[in-house]
């Protein structure tokens, strides 16, 4: 570990805990339709498309109303981006001139529910698959709205602890329009305005030709990169214009705007926090939250980037200088852009996974062992770890739901979480999400681990599911752990090493994929709906505190114990099991 | 002190133990087990264990002594779990047996049309008039409508001493099985034949009507669920070793039996084995304070209450008021006060005289002295005069309210200092009552009666305020006195001139405000209160009405009661989540065992996960199996006995409680599954 790693991750750290209160602030009056320094302009907006679109602002849906709301919304835009996908040869801004036979049916498929379920993953490669018109209105709109929904899930939840013996939990399609106009819209004009300043292109050029210093040709994608590139990181959607994601140079110039971008995926999420302690009239109870999302996002930016810091011995042992100067950075560089070193690697990875985003500036495959665990464990929490723009907030409230039914009992009352008590039907369904997510990743790993097909099948070309690795052993089931971790966590970053572009891994990582955003919001929406009827008990000292330090300690331990005891097997057998061979001299 | 029957019983005697061990095989039908889906999965796996075994054993297939150890300790996890719900409902139906004894078909005498026919007490219906005579067995539940009686009630309360049971008021219900012991009744039979107090009473403790309370419900699914996600992580674990070992190119997939043991063993069969048993466990506790809750769920209830109303009488105070001090007027001196004071109460045998003539005696040593040859005339207190007293040797000593004193000594031509109202006044605001003392036409000075908080109170108060609840003293006096004992008491709020009326509106405010309420009652007027209340705790001395309304009964009705009853309450969700918490967290180390065992050979390096040092990959399995088995057992007087319970806030309640359970949970296991791998190495077992 070097002063300015740690600087850079202790900086970072620094900079969202300054943005959650002002921005968990404004969160709160916006979904509460406050007035905020944005109305006086953006509130006509907000109500021309209520007009257009015949919302009533004041009517309040039931959970089975927001919920039936959210899944059409959630149809429909996987029917028009799936659509979009495999009729673009019809539509303009196509200067490649892609058409349908570069998007398979089922890549499209994939694809669709990817960006509707605010997953990102990406089968395809961006540059060659899909026209600018396809990114713009098809993925970038889908950013917005799947973030959108997202914090839309979130709110409900929190109203539901917030609101006394209310039957309803809000309207689905305002909270959907509030989160666009005034918070999305706004801070991504802005964002993709300072990324352009630092060079993000924003262009409808044909792909440039240009010749090489060594005479060869070489083709540069263009394209409207920087619209995209502020509300993937904004959204924690993650899904890069080019394959390369963010560590390609038009994504993500210089060290300045990686810091943005890492600051862009935090924000939303943290700043939740805020607001769930601010809406529930507890603000204590929003930093506990924040608090322990934070004791299990720091160790795990520190192990990643100690692990990558330290290196390989097995290059050590080669030869290869492994330990940081003023001119080398040492350790583990490989899959990571000069421009960002070490440190900035490791903490955008921890992050993007954390955040359930899945941008990467690095290649997560290339990491140690234990540096490429960091990543799969944040994922297998169900990305709690500050997590998606609303499904961070949203999963951490599940698990503070089981821990105080968990260990609450142990103060001698039935449990009671911001004066709701958690009852049969709290812990049922989030009982129900746990179920579902985890026999998402674990039966689809288990499946392709050992699935075998003969070569040249449609369903899976390759042959057997492991025909598509690159690398065996221990590190290749670490790959499709990893896989199956983003689709179903919604995180959408690719460990890499993976073909998932066939039909087998297409129709199954979109399966993980609608699992892991339906199995946990519905369930949840649910909940929300019997908190809301629920009366709002006054705190006293014989109540469980849900805002000092050893809740803080309990709940991260119920994320733990409770969200990643089911994977320790899988684990064992792929990264834990490849850092002890790589320490005797293995690898895959 | 009468004499108790034994309620409490030692944890495990014999007769119990050889019950509980028949009924624990009995649950093994699948049907019966189904309820419980943790120990049910268990044994599913033990019975596939053992198929598998009898294949093994057909064909000698090696290593079928590892197998058979393996399946023997599965079924005995099955077991244990089974005797510690079993040995819980042994206690119960043991004392149910005791209380069979006593419901004996006795004849009745039924009156009918001015007649006495005797018909067999099993024929009674509610509505039916009977004649209960000296020496008589009342032939079931009733109101006395008719004549005064001594009872035994030591069936139903163990308490030996009788009680009086007459027509009208608060002490006129009685219960089937009781002996009338002096005198005679007539009783309206108010229940029908095998709906009686009784039996009911024995359907409670027998755990026949016994329903799983909401919390019960909601763990139950909380541990259902862990289930299911552990045994998707381990059904995972057979392709995930097919990967590995085709990667490795070496080692052999876990046999179905080791896969069995590791699903076993993470799932959570601690808690999901004594869950029941420890609510089983609760109500008998309850029952041992001679308390019967009508319900689980009421238990649970009183373990969240967050007011507690209480009688100031009998609860907060001792039932009668006591001399606590003498106050003279000028001029007279306390020791001649008191003189006089104690020589005009010595025929006054009120517990209010008798603490004058003790006070007087504590204080200035004045021995009770022998007044016949005195010529004493004592004038008993009379509600005319108001007044008590004793005239010797030309004297003329009273005592009694201020103003019928005043009037006496006016009359005697004597004079009222004006300090006399100054006194009156000062004791009143205090809370006592002043009892003024004249010698004829003098006045002498005041007694300042008081009502005596009962010893501890507010320490218990205090308790109970750590706790969170809110305590609420509810009495009949004027609100000057009750806010002079309250403050005395600690109590957080009174309700002063109290009717039935008074207490039902304030039980429905607390409640619109969220809170649980518990409240003690005996009157038929209080039954409205008690079925608002979310605990009502009717007093056993009580009418039939409040203890319908009720959801306990107190056998002693001591209404202090209630605060021992919330403790349980209290005491039941804490071992629930505490084991809960132990059995989750004890995952952890039994991973540590199993997964190096399951994977050495096609990963020797995983061995560095083998931190215990366990001897072979067998020896970590079964030592993980036995562990998990024994842990049960070993936790089954906790269970039945509940944690220990200390009133304290929330917060250092669950920090020591997370230190114990949560992190004891963590690493007791290491070096329990160490010490038994040991063992079964030196035993030679592996």
């Amino acid at each position: 570990m070097t002063e300015t790693g740690f600087l850079q991750i202790a900086v970072y750290f620094l900079a969202i805990l300054l943005v959650t209160r002002p921005l968990g602030a404004f969160l709160a009056y916006v979904f509460a339709g406050r007035r905020t320094f944005l109305h006086p302009l953006l509130r006509p907006v907000e109500r021309l498309i209520y007009r257009l679109s015949g919302i009533r602002e004041d009517a309040e849906q039931r959970w089975t109303g927001y919920a039936g709301a959210l899944l059409a919304f959630s149809l429909f835009s996987f029917l028009v981006l799936y659509l979009l996908q495999r009729l673009q040869g019809w539509f303009p801004f196509n200067p490649q001139a892609f058409g349908a036979g570069n998007v398979t049916p089922d890549l499209a498929f994939n694809t669709a529910v990817s960006f509707m379920t605010n997953t990102d993953w990406q089968a395809y490669s961006g540059e060659a698959t899909l026209s600018y018109f396809v990114q713009m209105a098809g993925l970038t709109v889908q950013n917005f709205a799947s973030a959108a929904a997202g914090m839309a899930v979130a709110i409900a939840l929190i109203r539901g602890f917030a609101c006394e013996r209310a039957g309803a939990i809000g309207n689905f399609w305002v909270d959907l329009t509030r989160a666009t106009v005034y918070v999305l819209l706004p801070i991504s004009l802005v964002a993709a305005l300072f990324l352009c300043s630092q060079g993000v292109i924003q262009n409808w050029l044909p792909y440039a030709q240009v010749q090489t210093l060594e005479g060869g040709t070489q083709i540069i994608p263009q394209g409207p990169v920087a619209s995209q590139e502020a509300i993937k990181e904004l959204g924690t959607n993650g899904g890069g214009f080019f394959n390369a994601n963010s560590a390609h140079p038009y994504e993500n110039p210089t060290p300045l705007t990686n810091f943005v971008e890492m600051l862009l995926i935090f924000m939303i999420p943290a700043g939740l926090t805020y607001t769930f302690g601010k809406m529930v009239g507890d603000t204590r109870q929003g930093w506990a939250i924040f608090a322990a999302m934070s004791i299990l996002f720091l160790p795990g930016a520190f192990t990643a980037y100690i692990s990558e810091q330290s290196g390989n011995p097995i290059l050590a042992a080669s030869g290869v200088q492994q330990s940081p100067s003023n001119l080398h950075p040492g350790g583990n560089m490989e899959g990571k852009e000069v421009r960002f070193g070490i440190a900035a690697s490791a903490l955008f990875a921890t992050i993007t996974t954390g955040a359930s985003c899945g941008a990467v500036n690095s290649m997560h495959d290339s990491y140690t062992p234990i540096g490429g665990l960091v990543p799969i464990f944040n994922m297998l929490t169900n990305e709690v770890i500050f997590g998606g723009a609303g499904a961070g907030l949203y999963g951490m409230l599940l698990f503070a739901i089981l821990a105080v039914f968990i260990a609450g009992l142990m103060v001698g009352r039935t449990p009671e979480y911001i004066g709701k008590k958690i009852e049969g039907k709290e812990v049922k369904m989030a009982m129900l999400a746990l179920i579902a997510t985890a026999a998402s990743v674990l039966l689809f790993t288990g499946a392709s681990g050992v699935l075998d097909l003969a070569e040249g099948s449609y369903i899976n070309p390759p042959g057997p599911a492991t025909g598509n690795l690159n690398n065996q052993g221990p590190h290749g089931l670490s790959e499709i752990l990893y896989a199956y971790a983003s689709g179903t966590g919604n995180n959408g970053s690719a460990f890499a090493g993976l073909n998932a572009n066939t039909p087998w891994y297409n129709l199954t990582i979109g399966l993980a994929m609608l699992i892991g955003r339906f199995f946990i919001i519905v369930p949840l929406l649910a909940a929300a709906g019997s908190l809301a009827g629920k009366r709002r008990l006054p705190a006293s000292s014989g109540t469980l505190p849900t805002h000092g330090p050893l809740f803080v300690t309990l709940l991260a331990g119920t994320v733990v114990i409770v969200g990643a005891l089911a994977f320790f097997p899988a684990l064992s057998l792929g990264p834990i099991v490849e850092h002890f061979l790589m320490h005797e001299m293995r690898v895959f | 002190m009468p004499k108790k029957m034994a309620r409490s019983r030692p944890l495990f005697d014999r007769q119990i133990l050889g019950r509980a061990l028949t009924d624990a095989l009995r649950k093994l039908n699948p049907l019966s087990l189904f309820r419980n889906p943790v120990i049910f999965v268990v044994e599913i796996g033990a019975v596939l264990t053992t198929l598998l075994l009898a294949r093994d054993l057909a064909i000698s297939a090696p290593g079928a002594g590892f197998a058979l150890q393996i399946n023997l300790w599965l079924w005995f996890t099955v077991l244990f779990a089974n005797s510690a719900e079993a040995l819980a409902e042994a206690r119960g139906k043991a004392q149910a047996d005791s209380l069979r004894k006593t419901r004996t078909d006795s004849i009745a005498k039924r009156l009918a049309g001015g007649r006495v026919e005797r018909v067999p007490s099993s024929q009674l219906r509610a509505g039916d008039l009977v004649l209960v005579e000296a020496g008589d067995l009342i032939p079931g539940d009733g109101e006395v409508v008719d004549g005064i009686a001594t009872v035994d009630e030591s069936v139903i309360t163990g308490e030996s001493a009788p009680v009086i049971r007459e027509s009208g008021g608060d002490r006129s219900a009685v219960t089937g099985g009781t002996k009338v012991l002096s005198d005679w009744i007539r009783v309206r039979i108010v229940s029908n034949p095998g709906e009686t107090f009784l039996d009911r009473m024995i359907a409670l403790v027998e755990g026949a009507r016994r329903q799983k309370t909401p919390n019960e419900i909601a763990l139950n699914i909380l541990i259902a669920g862990l289930t299911a996600i552990f045994l998707l992580a381990v059904a995972t674990l057979a392709p995930f070793a097919e990967y590995s070992i085709a990667a490795a190119g070496a080692g052999s997939v876990p046999s179905t039996t080791v896969l069995v043991a590791l699903l076993v063993c993470l799932i959570p069969t601690t808690i999901g084995g004594l869950l029941s048993a420890i609510g089983i466990a609760g109500m008998d506790r309850v029952m041992q304070h001679n308390v019967l809750a009508m319900s689980g769920k009421a238990v649970e209830a009183a373990g969240d209450v967050n007011s507690l109303l209480l009688d100031k009488t009998g609860t907060i105070t001792m039932g009668d008021r006591q001399a606590v001090e003498f106050l003279p007027v000028a001029g007279v001196s306390e020791r001649d006060l008191a003189d006089a004071a104690q020589l005009s109460s010595l025929a006054d045998e009120t517990p209010e005289g008798r603490s004058v003539v003790v006070l007087a005696k504590q204080k200035y040593n004045l021995r009770g002295r022998e007044v016949g040859e005195h010529n004493a005339v004592f004038i008993p207190f009379s509600a005319y005069s108001r007044m008590s007293g004793v005239d010797l040797d030309g004297r003329r000593l009273r005592k009694g309210a201020s103003d019928a004193i005043g009037a006496f000594v006016r009359e005697r031509g004597g004079r009222i200092p004006q300090e006399f109202a100054e006194i009156s006044e000062r004791i009143s605001r205090g809370g006592g009552t002043p009892l003024a003392v004249a010698d004829g036409g003098k006045v002498l000075g005041f007694i300042h009666l008081k009502d005596i908080v009962k010893g501890g109170m507010p320490q218990r108060i205090g308790h109970l305020r750590k706790m969170g609840i809110r305590t609420v003293m509810i009495t009949g006096d004027n609100p000057l006195t009750a806010a002079a004992i309250a403050i005395e008491a600690g109590v957080d709020d009174f309700l002063a001139q109290a009717t039935p009326r008074d207490k039902l509106d304030y039980i429905r405010r607390e409640q619109a405000e969220g809170r649980l309420v518990a409240m003690t009652g005996d009157g038929t007027n209080d039954a409205p209160a008690l079925a608002q209340a979310d605990v009502g705790l009717a007093m056993n001395t009580g009418t039939m009405a409040a203890k319908e309304a009720g959801n306990m009964v107190d056998l002693d009705s001591n209404p202090t009661k209630l605060i021992e009853v919330v403790a349980i309450g209290k005491q039941l969700l804490i071992t629930r989540g505490a084991l809960t918490t132990f059995s989750i967290a004890n995952d952890v180390a039994k991973y540590f065992a199993i997964i190096p065992a399951m994977f050495m050979t096609a990963y020797p390096v995983l061995g560095k996960l083998n931190v215990m040092g366990l001897a072979t990959p067998q020896s970590a399995v079964l030592s993980a199996v036995i562990f998990n088995a024994l842990i049960i057992v070993a936790l089954v007087p906790l269970a039945l006995r509940g944690v220990r319970y200390r009133p304290s806030a929330a917060a250092p309640l669950l920090r020591r409680n997370l230190l114990v359970y949560g992190l004891g949970g963590l690493v007791v296991p290491f070096p329990g599954i160490w010490a038994i791998d040991r063992l079964l190495v030196l035993m030679g077992l592996v």
